[in-house]
Order: C-alpha cells, then structure tokens, then sequence
C-alpha cells in the first residue's frame, strides 16, 4: 500500500487521511517530524498550547525485515527546552505503523472539556474513542489492561501520570514485544501528549504489509547490513553487559559525573557497572541479552530481576543508571532499578529527573546517596503531583531555580548526561549546538574521544573535537531518519561494508538511488531545518553554551575546565 | 616496579578486576597485556592514570593500568 499522513484534530475530534506532500515524501523518522514540525508548528507557540503539534513517525526502513530499524521518531515543540524536539524509542509500534500505511500521524489541537481519549490507528486512518477508566494510572496498568481488551497483536503508545499532569520531564513510552516498555525519553514530549488529552494509542496492522520495491536487493542488502552489526565487537559487547558497561571506562577516564558534576569519578563505579550488573542478571535469572523490538539484533537491553528473581526492569540503561547512581551518589543497583521502574511506570525521563534529584541533593532536599529517599520522593510527591512533585518533574533546570543551586547542568534547560564535558571535550560541543538541548545522541563523540572507534581524538585537547561533533551530528541526524537503533553506527565507523548496505537497503525499499553524499545531505537539511525553527522561536547562538560553572569549576582528577570560546563553539555551524 | 593493573568487562574472567603487580622496569603495556594471556587484537583501550596510552608505551613505577575490550554504547 503506499504511505499516507494520518491527522488527528483533538479540537475538533476528527480524523482524516491525506496524501503526502511531494517534499515529504523522502523523509521518514526524525527527518519527517522536524520537516513537518518546521511546516506546520508556530515556532513561537506555547508547547502545551493548541497550536503545537505532536508528530509520531517510522523511519523509511520500519516495518521491513531490516534489522535494527524498529525506531519510532516523537516530534514537536519541547516543553522542557522550547526548542524543536525528536525523541525516539524502540518497541513495536514503528513496524506496526509502517504496516498501516501510516507515514506520520500528526496530532492535533486540544479539547476543550477534561475528557480524556484514546486512538486506535489501523490501515484504514484513526478512530478516537473516550477513555476513563485509565486516567490517573501508571504506564504499566495501561499496558496490562489495554492488552486485556485487545486480544490480537497491536502495538501501543502511552504516557503515565506526569504525562497527564504535564510535567516537561514527562516522556511517551512503547511497549516491547514482551509487554515491557521502551520510552521516547527526551524533551517533555508526554506531556504535549497529556495535553492534548490522548492517554494512550493503539496500532492492529490488521493485514497490512510494507512493499519493497526490489525484494531481491533488499534481502542482499539486509544479508550484509546484519553481518556488519553483528560481527563487530562493540556489538557482541552490548549483548552480554547492555549499554551499562560504559561506567567503568567513563570513570576510568575521569568523565563520570559525580555527586551533581563536581567529581570525574564514583568511589561506588564498580557496585553499579556492567560488569556487576551482568553477574546480578545471571545470579538472579535474568537476561543479560533482550532486544528492544524484533529484528534488532545486537540485543543491548535486558531483564533485571529482584532479589527474590522477580522482573524488575528491563532496558536499563547506562545513562539512567549513571544519573541514579554516580550522578546522586547511589550505590545500591537495586535501588537504582526500583528508580527506574517508577521513572517506567510514572512516564518519566530517567535522564531529566535523576539529574534533577542530584540538583535538588545539593539544594538539600536529601543527603547524596539517599537512595531510599530518592524512591520515596517518587511514590510519595511526584507520583501524587505534589508540588515538590512537579517541581521535579519539571526538570533539573526547576529545581536548580527552586532550590537556588547555581550548580545546574542544563543546556537549553535540557539534563546533561552520562560525560562530563570538562573531561570530554568533544561532547561539550555536542551539548552546546544540538537543536535538542544537551543529549548525548545527537552527535556521540564519546566513541572517537574513549572508546576510540572510528579514529580517536584527544579528550582533553580542543583540537578536532567540532569537527568531529559536526561529522558525528550530521550523520546522527541522517540515520535518525531510518528508523535504524543509533547502535549501527559503530559498525558504520569501522567497517566500510555497512552504510553502502544500510543505502542499498532504502533504495530496494523505495526503488531509488540515493548515493552516500545524498544522505551527508539529508543529515544537513534535518539540522539546518531543525536550528531555522529554534532561531525563529527566538534561540540564538548564545544559547549554544554550556553552563557557566563548567568554566569555572576544574573537575578531577584531570583538573580540567571547559576552555571553548564563542566563537570556536559558533564555527560548528560552517556547513 | 610496582604496577596496579584493572581489567574490565570479559577480560576479567578467569582473571582479577585489580592486582597490584611486579615487572621489570620499561616493561610495555603490550607486554602486561601479554603476561596477562590476554588476546592483544582483543584489547581496544589501554590508559595509565586515566589517560589513554599506546601499547607501546613504558610503564613507570606506581603506574595505574586499565585494559579494555573493544566496547561502547551510549
């Protein structure tokens, strides 16, 4: 069937099915959302208001037998930062989407009553249907109950509590193959979501297919994409210590935010590494290898038991225990999984709201390293929507303001993560010039700056690092578009046979013939696009800076500060 | 001379996560490695004193060695 847009109007409670516009048609994932975001979004508009938009696309490979292209790209205006924002996620319902025919589905306006809804997406468009008796619930009632009345195989989409209460820390989350879940962290998107009073979404394919437009070059293709993922040992790693094995190696290399980014290393690194948690997972009955959507194949993620060899979590990731843990001097991995399966439950992004906790240590809210407190704070105010709740919800950049901490780790009042960039210059650039706000994803220097694979620069040295964040965002930005795991790259940066496949793949699928500067191309146009839309909103280049303590503040044990100027900072955008 | 050693991920299997150990002096990082039984084209970051280092390079008494297997994520 070929693609077409699904729209939503929550204003008006009608759904339509359109064509999609010529200049559209190219795009898929996070090149689509932003191109339709630029399109259709007033730049200066309030993000909870009506005229901002909600944007769910699969990329241009999801839903074909490619591995690892399960990723649904989450577009809009950001509550959290007022930028332009794409969040993506794994789980089931980019293939299922892409198996409707449904290109993007664009939601809309917001109701005038407080009446809740639900939408049920299929290949013949959207129906929206009144939802009560999930209000007010947590993301997993939502799944468990959903998949109690829809009996057949579908995907879902949902937001938890903070969604509905529209907290900017709140994110939308996709139920995995296993019914666990798998969430679109970044930027507040659950909260554009809450307000337009859609609680959940469902996708039945029913008998829907993706065509492909040359099967046999396809299969060739995949046969060759999938060798290059899984040969590489980046790959074989992931699978046995998830993405978790990074806190070793970042604390080794003294970039491992401590104690609120006023220490490089945690006394307490190897209570919660990999290597630990890997040991756990066996002790306990877990999986060490578990893949957030079919047909990934390199298996980062993983179920994390209890003591008692009870499911606890699954898809635990470094950054969320990288900020549970070194960020608020917690120890405890248990603890720590507890966290993160609120964070889960509640809709929340375990990034924004653990950085948050530590700011709010250091405004005294708790001793560092109250893991117990921590989870209490969870249950007993954000969950309730307290008002300390909600200031925690709203992200480090309130509760650094409520607390009067000068100490807040925020670019475009969006949660640093897991590399302190005194100690890794090469994803300072990265946080001070993303369209998103600081997030590591957007150009992942930390490959080439430590675990030195696709070359290596110094990460101590100036020299090569915005270059570098340049290359790695603009190629970022591109494979965002495929609705491709971000996982491939390490594979692409080393071995010259995976990025001609993952082309030839695309063009198989549409019966085109993209060639390697197309897609630097698309990778320019996305960002280009994407920084037109923050300048409108009224971002200018002295937004693209890291907060001011960085340069003052050296940070151990490599007793470095962030030294960039303006200027050089500004040079990024010379493309 | 003394040199504490930390292995990480699966180079710690049938090994240790860290030991203080005795070498001759201008002994390489590629020779610990190698003392070890560690497979070297295996090895993906070595770093003495939490920077990194070539597997050429000389250890100095006191020295601290992390030896990493090709691993990421992110």
């Amino acid at each position: 069937m070929s693609d077409k847009i699904f729209r939503v109007n929550m204003t008006t409670l009608t759904t339509c099915v359109e064509e999609v516009p010529a200049n559209w048609a190219g795009h898929g994932g996070r090149g689509l959302t932003s191109t339709i975001v630029t399109a259709e979004v007033p730049p200066t508009c309030h993000p909870l208001g009506p005229n901002n938009k909600l944007i769910i696309a699969p990329g241009l490979l999801s839903g074909t037998p490619a591995a690892n292209s399960g990723r649904l790209s989450f577009g809009g205006k950001s509550p959290l930062t007022g930028t332009i924002k794409e969040s993506n996620a794994g789980g089931t319902a980019a293939q299922l989407m892409a198996r409707c025919g449904c290109k993007a589905l664009i939601l809309e306006g917001r109701p005038a009553g407080n009446t809740w809804y639900s939408l049920a997406v299929s290949p013949k468009g959207v129906t929206i249907n009144v939802e009560t008796e999930l209000i007010g619930k947590g993301n997993f009632e939502v799944v468990s109950t959903v998949t109690g009345r829809i009996a057949k195989k579908h995907a879902l989409i949902s937001i938890g509590q903070t969604g509905e209460m529209r907290m900017a820390a709140a994110n939308i989350s996709v139920k995995d193959s296993e019914g666990h879940l798998r969430s679109a962290g970044r930027g507040g998107l659950g909260a554009v979501m809450g307000s337009k009073r859609v609680k959940f979404i469902t996708i039945d394919p029913q008998d829907g297919k993706v065509a492909i437009a040359d099967p046999e070059k396809f299969k060739a293709a995949n046969k060759i994409f999938t060798k290059a993922l899984t040969s590489h040992p980046i790959s074989q790693g992931l699978g046995q210590y998830g993405t978790n094995v990074l806190v070793n190696i970042i604390n080794e290399a003294g970039g491992l935010p401590t104690k609120n980014f006023t220490a490089g290393q945690f006394a307490g690194h190897d209570k919660i590494s990999g290597e630990t948690m890997y040991d756990r997972i066996m002790e306990r009955g877990g999986k060490p290898k578990h893949g957030c959507h079919p047909g990934c194949v390199i298996q980062c993620s993983q179920i994390y038991n209890d003591l008692k060899g009870q499911y606890k979590t699954s898809g635990f990731e470094y950054e969320s225990i990288w900020a549970m843990g070194a960020d608020c001097c917690v120890d405890n991995l248990d603890h720590i999984a507890e966290a993160d399966s609120l964070m889960d439950d509640l809709g929340l992004d375990s990034i924004e709201t653990s950085v948050a906790m530590g700011v709010a240590m250091e405004g005294g809210l708790l001793e560092f390293g109250d893991g117990e407190g921590i989870l209490r704070i969870l249950k007993e105010e954000v969950a309730k929507g307290t008002g300390l709740g909600r200031i925690i919800g709203g992200g480090a950049g309130l509760v650094g303001k409520t607390f009067g901490v000068a100490r807040v780790p925020v670019v475009k009042n969006q949660a640093i993560p897991a590399y302190d960039p005194r100690a890794i210059k090469g994803i300072g650039i990265t946080y001070a010039t993303s369209t998103m706000g600081a997030d590591h994803t957007m150009g992942y220097a930390i490959a080439t700056n430590i675990l030195k694979v696709g070359g290596s620069v110094d990460p101590l040295a100036k020299e090569g690092q915005v270059e570098l964040s340049r290359n790695l965002q603009i190629a970022t930005a591109a494979i965002d578009s495929t609705g491709m795991c971000l996982f491939i790259a390490f594979a692409a940066l080393d071995d010259a046979t995976c990025l001609p496949a993952l082309i030839d793949l695309i063009n198989a699928r549409f019966g085109i013939n993209l060639t390697g500067d197309d897609v630097v191309n698309l990778g320019k146009y996305i960002l280009k696009t994407e920084r037109a839309f923050n300048e409108a909103a009224g971002f200018t280049r002295t937004d693209d800076r890291l907060p001011e303590f960085f340069e003052y503040e050296p940070l151990a044990p490599h007793n470095m500060v962030w030294d960039f100027t303006g200027e050089e900072i500004d040079s990024f955008w010379d493309f | 001379m003394k040199i504490t050693v930390r292995l990480f991920a699966f180079f710690r299997e049938g090994r240790f996560i860290e030991e203080q150990l005795e070498y001759p002096d201008r002994t390489t990082v590629a020779g610990v490695i190698n003392d070890l039984g560690i497979d070297i084209n295996a090895v993906g970051v070595t770093m003495i004193s939490s920077r990194h280092c070539p597997l050429d390079a000389e250890l100095r008494d006191g020295d601290q060695l992390g030896i990493f297997p090709m691993i990421g994520g992110g």
